[in-house]
């Protein structure tokens, strides 16, 4: 895979299509992967395999020369939703789609209680673990990233060409876990919140990652809203960040999962996300965000027969 | 030298918690950090790494400084008070208690921080031996033993027990209850070494990060290169154990004036920000200012010692896997050189 | 209202009201000598689509037991369409509220016209009456507000 993707990127660049390539690169451990903007000179370490998780498309954003850009299948909705959003000019990107069979979290092989990773060597479906204290075997299938989990499907959107065949990789319904939420007595859900959004360090890695997250000058940065924080000092700014944050993508977000990826201490705010999506989806039809080119959103959209906000009483465990 | 079975681990925390606040790793969904001891916490002494650091003990990240309550025309002010209980923060790994001694150096000198002081004041710092070193681990290189932790008590998990030695006088009232052991650590000690050794950070060369060569350090072109893929998060410095900057804010609360302080990030568009704008106008800047302050001034300011304990803490969770590892490796200088 | 209540405690009310049609509509209410609880504050805002959802979370923060926005009615917005878009984004945010575990009740959509002023009153009146039941908002506040 990652031969061809080199062969055809210097094709590309040889054409003149563009000078620049923006992929992943090898960190420290085998096992990490940093973007990175190639050119000619460093191509060579340009790396894909099943690692890269990290989706790519936001650091498009001001880019004013073209750049070849590796996008996995989920990747490419980004992509679209923000030339949708003229974050990304569409001209000034050269969409390679690479193909993808889901990608590896490392945290959840350490979840595993294996410690002291130093490299994963992939053989099909399963992956040896090599550590400190000894090698160990785990299936693939147990340690990829949530978002994999319930994969967006094996296509590609709105890219200029695809290399290599997908899979898609989901075995857990979407919405199964926003469902179990709402099935709970309201004190049982504020008790799950509490208790996640509760170790919520306000490190703003949740936000700075998010394709959906561009604006200039975020609400939490700005000294004039009154709402400027650095840290959460109490559970209501706990709260409020995270409603507002979700509230504020809603209908944008891709569900490409880089919050709750990148996120360290683990807290899974997908689950906020999705809520809006299953939301939008049940209240006002099916959307899939970065579907397509130029759609309008859910909130930017309405019809006269919408329902009343009454509908929050009548739906989900009619407990409140 | 003093023993204590892990069966008997639970009562002994009782103990201490009846008469004083006990922090330890906890678990919390699925996360360890230091927490508050009760009989229903999921105690995990096992966890090498909290995600935050230890350093919350001493230096919260969001503290009450004062109050100001306006009334008409007076304005009421009202001092947050001091810490003025003792409390006992246990399981404190090499890497975070040699951070104690780091923000020491800030907080203590003078003017000296009370907040911070009070703190340190009353509480006791019980350190445990790393019997799993992890991979992102390099304390060794900044002269830290996994094996010999620093600390009022130092504890090393020897089969079932666990084996203290009282290295103050807080230390040593605190388990003056304990049955004496001729326990000799001396092999496990051996033993942890054995792994810090083959670690693959364990070797770094740390040449030419001094003040000596800080102009070069500095104007090093290869910074542009290594945060282009920072996301200007504050990842690493919130999890950071030596990151000590801190923001006052004032939050009007309708009423009054909550003046309070919490951690700030070098990492973020408006840190020290001025009337002026900023002098990091980039990520560039802002990502130079974090490492440099680690490996150049704060070393050239305290005989040498670096602001790194090599937890590897910002190895393991920065988003992007950008870290102090990787920018030692590209500005580190061959000793040839 | 639940047994473990502050017995002097009366609720705080935010009631968003949009300029052209319930702002006036409560001005009727005044005016008729129509009654409504005087814990309702009111917040003109110029059209019920300027609501941030941060305005509400802003007035839980500050204390608020409930919030209540009123708009013209679906198809008469001063702007034609404002109130189209308030009524998804308020659905969407009661829903995500709920989904947090904060009770239901303390939030709602009420569109009021400037000719109903019988109508603002009755669902202050109405709403006042849930909110007392439901009591403090204790989920959803700032502690350093309260004194």
């Amino acid at each position: 895979m990652q031969g061809m993707i080199l062969d055809r990127v210097r094709a590309l660049m040889s054409e003149g299509v563009a000078t620049r390539v923006l992929g992943w690169e090898t960190g420290e451990f085998p096992y990490d992967r940093t973007p990175k903007f190639f050119n000619e000179s460093n191509l060579e370490n340009l790396k894909y395999d099943s690692f890269c998780g990290c989706n790519l498309s936001k650091y498009l954003v001001n880019e004013s020369e073209k750049v070849i850009a590796l996008v996995k299948p989920c990747d490419s909705y980004s992509l679209t939703q923000l030339c949708t959003e003229h974050r990304v000019k569409r001209e000034n990107v050269y969409a390679l789609g690479v193909a993808c069979r889901g990608k590896i979290d490392v945290n959840k092989i350490a979840a595993l209680g294996i410690k002291g990773i130093t490299d994963v060597e992939e053989d099909g479906d399963t992956l040896t673990v090599h550590t400190l204290y000894g090698d160990k075997q785990v299936a693939r299938k147990d340690v990829l990233l949530n978002k994999c989990m319930s994969c967006k499907g094996k296509e590609h959107k709105n890219v200029d060409e695809v290399i290599g065949e997908s899979e898609d990789t989901s075995s857990v319904e979407r919405f199964d876990m926003v469902a179990e939420l709402e099935a709970m007595t309201p004190d049982q859900r504020f008790a799950f919140w509490r208790n996640e959004l509760s170790k919520c360090i306000r490190c703003n890695a949740c936000r700075n990652v998010c394709p959906a997250c561009t604006c200039v000058k975020c609400v939490f940065d700005n000294p004039n809203t009154g709402v400027q924080n650095k840290a959460a000092a109490d559970d209501f700014e706990e709260n409020m960040f995270h409603i507002i944050r979700a509230f504020h993508v809603a209908g944008r977000c891709t569900d490409c999962g880089e919050c709750s990826r990148v996120c360290p201490q683990g807290i899974p705010l997908h689950l906020l996300n999705r809520k809006f999506i299953k939301d939008i989806d049940e209240l006002y039809g099916d959307y899939v965000a970065g579907d397509e080119a130029d759609q309008r959103h859910p909130l930017i959209n309405f019809t006269k027969t919408d329902c009343e906000p009454s509908i929050v009483h009548q739906r989900g465990g009619d407990k409140g | 030298m003093k023993k204590l079975p892990i069966s008997e681990l639970n009562a002994f925390f009782a103990r201490v918690a009846a008469d004083q606040k006990l922090y330890l790793p906890v678990e919390q969904a699925g996360q360890v950090d230091f927490g508050c001891w009760t009989e229903d916490a999921t105690v995990r002494l096992d966890a090498l790494k909290t995600v935050k650091s230890a350093k919350g003990a001493f230096f919260p990240q969001v503290e009450d400084m004062l109050r100001f309550h306006t009334q008409g025309k007076n304005i009421d002010i009202q001092p947050t008070e001091l810490m003025n209980e003792k409390f006992v923060i246990f399981g404190v790994r090499a890497c975070d208690a040699r951070a104690f001694e780091l923000l020491d150096r800030v907080f203590m000198s003078e003017p000296q921080d009370p907040f911070y002081a009070a703190r340190r004041e009353h509480g006791t710092v019980v350190t445990l031996a790393c019997g799993e070193p992890e991979a992102s681990c390099f304390c060794t290189n900044f002269d830290i033993d996994p094996a010999d932790p620093a600390g009022d008590v130092t504890a090393w998990l020897v089969g079932e027990n666990y084996v203290l030695r009282a290295n103050t006088e807080k230390g040593e009232a605190l388990i003056a209850d304990l049955a004496d052991s001729d326990d000799d650590v001396s092999a496990k000690q051996a033993e942890i070494r054995a792994i810090a050794e083959k670690l693959p950070f364990a070797n770094l060369n740390l040449n030419g990060f001094d003040g000596e060569h800080l102009m070069e350090r500095f104007s090093d072109p290869k910074w542009a290169e290594l945060s282009r893929a920072c996301l200007g998060c504050g990842t690493c410095t919130f999890v950071c154990p030596t990151c000590q900057c801190y923001d006052i804010r004032d939050y009007d609360t309708g009423h009054g004036v909550q003046r309070y302080r919490c951690w700030d990030s070098c990492m973020y568009s408006d840190f020290t920000l001025m009337a002026h704008g900023t002098n990091r106008p980039t990520q560039v800047e802002r990502f130079r200012q974090r490492f440099m302050h680690k490996l150049v001034y704060f070393p050239s300011n305290n005989e040498g010692i670096y602001g790194c304990v090599g937890c590897g803490r910002c190895v393991d969770k920065c988003p992007q896997s950008l870290n102090i590892v990787k920018v030692i490796k590209a500005l580190g200088v061959k000793a040839d050189d | 209202m639940s047994m473990n209540q502050n017995p002097d405690w009366k609720p705080t009310i935010v009631a968003f009201c949009c300029n052209w049609c319930s702002y006036a509509g409560a001005d009727l209410a005044g005016s008729g000598r129509m009654s409504y609880p005087a814990n309702v504050k009111i917040i003109r805002i110029p059209c019920s689509c300027r609501l941030n959802p941060l305005f509400v979370l802003r007035a839980f923060q500050r204390g608020a037991d409930g919030v209540i926005l009123c708009g013209c009615h679906p198809g008469d917005c001063h702007y034609s369409t404002g109130n189209y878009y308030a009524r998804r984004r308020m659905t969407l945010l009661f829903s995500m509220l709920d989904y947090l575990g904060i009770e239901r009740g303390r939030t709602r959509v009420e569109w009021v016209s400037a000719a109903e002023g019988a109508k603002f009153s009755a669902t202050m009146n109405d709403f006042a009456k849930t909110i007392y039941e439901l009591g403090e908002n204790k989920k959803l506040g700032d502690l350093r507000c309260k004194e």
